[in-house]
């Protein structure tokens, strides 16, 4: 109240300070919601009819999902060091034919950012001919959309569009190697009988009821810990896929859907005219092969950063690798190994090749071992542990340190 | 509801039509002084300034932006190919300073900068009350955000299509929208700018309250933006960062990808909201309960 009204100064003062309750509940009353809104939201596991794993997996195999839309948030923890723009730059050289004057809007180099960090996409398909990734970036976007015979690669913040043509509308898939379909679907590739796989519970995701897949590897050595997989129980699509390390600690891989519908997307979606002063490079003047099977390599060099754990038994298919790449050992302890001078998956180049100072740099990453193969070094991510030796072969794979020299000991 | 239990017996209870005259008043002095005239003439210059630097760079049909994607301002690459982007564009280039600044100004001097011209207690003297005065006061910084917004999106639209082509525009998603809607889309966006800016113009007016000297509280408001901005960048601070109030500014430019995506803007306006509600009932506790002695 007013100053001079204080006859009654203890009561006065009372007052003054009691106002002051009203920002603290203020305050108050925000952390309440901020902390019970999502404990609600999160409405715990629905009730869902049992099912047996084997009906699961057949269950998403038969899932045929042709229209959907939605925002997919993936978190990629390799456990690099955050090199920045290097690491774009290294992931860029290990795609092939990345060393062709790069356009900002060129897929291979834009979807091999996916691999660290944080990232919010959105998905749309309707049918085969027709769908869309977006990779959303502060107040920018990078728009891959797929439509009939065209491929358009837009990115918005240096205004740059890439196109490319699909051929045969049946070989370019267009799915994009990010969603958890992809990832689930080579999760399920590996499952052999060095797996266990179980229904384990339910969830909700992005607002669908779920059942959660858990595959396991049952052998030691492998550096995978879990696999969990929400598959939508009507639809039969994976909603979200979470791939956890066996050392433990944050997942190394966890991309879901945070907002899905089934309803067909606006046919606007697919349509894209490269703007007004775009900078357009055709596939054909970025001197490279024709995008569907750049799509693949993209895919491939998904696979290979993610892991040939994620992939599996991917590796036991040697054949179909990089020419010169050989598998050692089976399922999930699978090491692929390669000769000198091939490309390096990862991107990770061994210190004799660069040679110098930065060979110096990159020694200094890795720890150095010794055996039977002479000597090497191993660089080690929170999946993926590759061991180069000094005379230039390549170890790699979603194992421990030691089953990847015991691997190389068995190789000689 | 507190008086400033002046005595006076006739008009305890003011009509809305006192409070809008009121309003009316605090609109004209504020938006006559030369300082204000000043601070959005600033405002109106940096999109000249954008506008003419981008003109004359991309003079031998070179793309703004090096190409090399991302530097600058958001949105620059595309301002050659559509004057309305520059609107975007300057949005961008003045929310993280120029517009909090001059609201930070604006809000600080509302209560101290009266009190320390010693014409606070001839406003108290008016039947209108502290609360009522308060409000009021809140009201015209809020107005002034949004002429401030206004003044920069304007000036950029002018700039734009003077130096600019005008036409259709592509949405960051890709997909093409017709000019009027993409008019409407900048509209929206002025308006998620001046809402932004209401945070900061609680917290001022807060400040403004706990102090006689104007000065000081600008200085505080502006101090404690600067704050903020530094706090935002530390990646250590993670956990803190959704609770700043400059955390979800950028997200404006979600407007322009199709569908819009409402999460940070939903987020940035609940945020704005909380800061308003918070700063703006501490303002209150502080104002009708402090002792007025100039």
């Amino acid at each position: 109240m007013g100053p001079y009204e204080s006859d009654d100064s203890t009561t006065a003062r009372r007052r003054k300070a009691a106002r002051y309750v009203v920002p603290v509940a203020v305050v108050g009353v925000a952390a309440g919601t901020i902390g019970l809104v999502p404990a609600l939201a999160d409405s715990g596991s629905p009730d869902l009819p049992k099912i047996t794993a084997e009906q699961l997996v057949q269950k998403i195999a038969e899932s045929d999902v042709q229209r959907l839309s939605g925002t997919v948030k993936i978190t990629t923890d390799l456990g690099l060091p955050d090199l920045g723009g290097l690491e774009g730059a290294l992931g860029g050289a290990g795609a092939p034919g990345g060393e062709g004057d790069g356009s900002a809007a060129d897929p291979s180099a834009k979807l091999t950012e996916l691999a660290t960090g944080t990232h919010t996409l959105r998905v749309a398909a309707d049918g085969p001919d027709r769908q869309r990734l977006s990779v959303l970036e502060d107040a920018a976007e990078y728009s891959l959309i797929h439509n009939g015979k065209d491929v358009w690669g837009y990115d918005s913040a240096s205004n740059e569009v890439f196109h490319g043509t699909a051929d045969d509308a049946g070989q370019h898939t267009g799915e994009s190697p990010a969603t958890p379909k992809d990832f689930a679907e080579q999760a399920l590739k590996a499952v052999d009988d060095t797996t266990s796989v179980t229904v384990d519970g339910t969830a909700q995701v992005a607002g669908r009821d779920a059942y959660k897949l858990l595959i396991e590897p049952r052998q030691s050595g492998s550096t995978v810990g879990a696999i969990s997989i929400a598959v939508d129980a009507k639809t039969g699509l994976p909603l979200k896929f979470t791939l956890t390390p066996a050392s433990g600690g944050a997942a190394v891989i966890d991309a879901g859907f945070t907002r899905i519908s089934y309803a067909r997307p606006d046919a606007a979606t697919f349509d894209f005219t490269p703007p007004k002063g775009a900078k357009v490079t055709e596939e054909s003047e970025a001197g490279r092969p024709v995008t569907p099977q750049e799509e693949k390599d993209l895919a491939k060099g998904l696979e290979e950063t993610f892991g040939k754990g994620a992939a599996g038994s991917e590796g036991a298919k040697g054949a179909e690798g990089p020419e010169g790449m050989k598998v050692i050992g089976e399922g999930w302890t699978s090491v692929a190994v390669l000769g000198t001078g091939e490309s390096i998956p990862g991107g990770i180049p061994g210190g004799d090749e660069v040679g110098g100072d930065l060979g110096g740099f990159l020694d200094s990453l890795g720890d150095r071992v010794k055996g039977d193969f002479g000597s090497g070094t191993v660089f080690k991510t929170r999946l993926i542990n590759a061991l180069i030796t000094d005379d230039g072969t390549v170890y790699a794979g979603a194992v421990t340190k030691e089953a990847l020299v015991k691997a190389a000991e068995s190789e000689r | 509801m507190s008086r400033a239990e002046t005595g006076t017996p006739v008009a305890r209870t003011p009509s809305p039509l006192w409070s809008l005259g009121l309003l009316r008043s605090e609109l004209a002095t504020t938006f006559r002084r030369w300082r204000t005239l000043a601070l959005l003439g600033v405002l109106a210059a940096v999109p000249v300034l954008v506008g003419i630097a981008v003109k004359i760079e991309t003079g031998d049909g070179s793309p703004a932006g090096g190409g090399g994607g991302g530097e600058g301002p958001a949105f620059i690459a595309q301002v050659t190919n559509n004057g309305l982007f520059l609107v975007f564009t300057a949005l961008a280039a003045t929310l993280p300073f120029f517009l909090p600044m001059a609201v930070g100004v604006v809000a600080g001097d509302a209560i101290a900068g009266e009190a320390n011209a010693g014409t606070l207690r001839y406003l108290l003297v008016a039947p209108a009350g502290r609360t009522r005065l308060l409000l009021t006061k809140y009201a015209t910084t809020m107005v002034f955000c949004l002429a401030a917004t206004l003044v920069v999106a304007l000036s950029a639209l002018a700039v734009g299509a003077l130096l600019f082509p005008l036409g259709d525009l592509t949405t960051i998603s890709g997909t093409r929208i017709g000019f009027a809607e993409g008019l409407g889309r900048a509209l929206l966006i002025a308006l998620a700018v001046a809402a932004s800016l209401t945070g900061i113009a609680a917290l001022g007016l807060f400040v403004s309250t706990l102090t006689n000297s104007g000065i000081a509280a600008m200085a505080t408001t502006v101090g404690l933006l600067i704050t903020v901005q530094i706090l935002d960048q530390i990646p250590q601070l993670d956990a803190l960062h959704p609770y700043l109030f400059s955390h979800y500014w950028l997200s404006f430019a979600d407007l322009m990808r199709e569908p819009v995506l409402w999460d940070d803007l939903t987020r940035n306006l609940g945020l704005q909201a909380l800061y308003a509600a918070v700063f703006g009932s501490a303002a209150w506790a502080r104002f009708t309960a402090k002792d007025i002695n100039a």
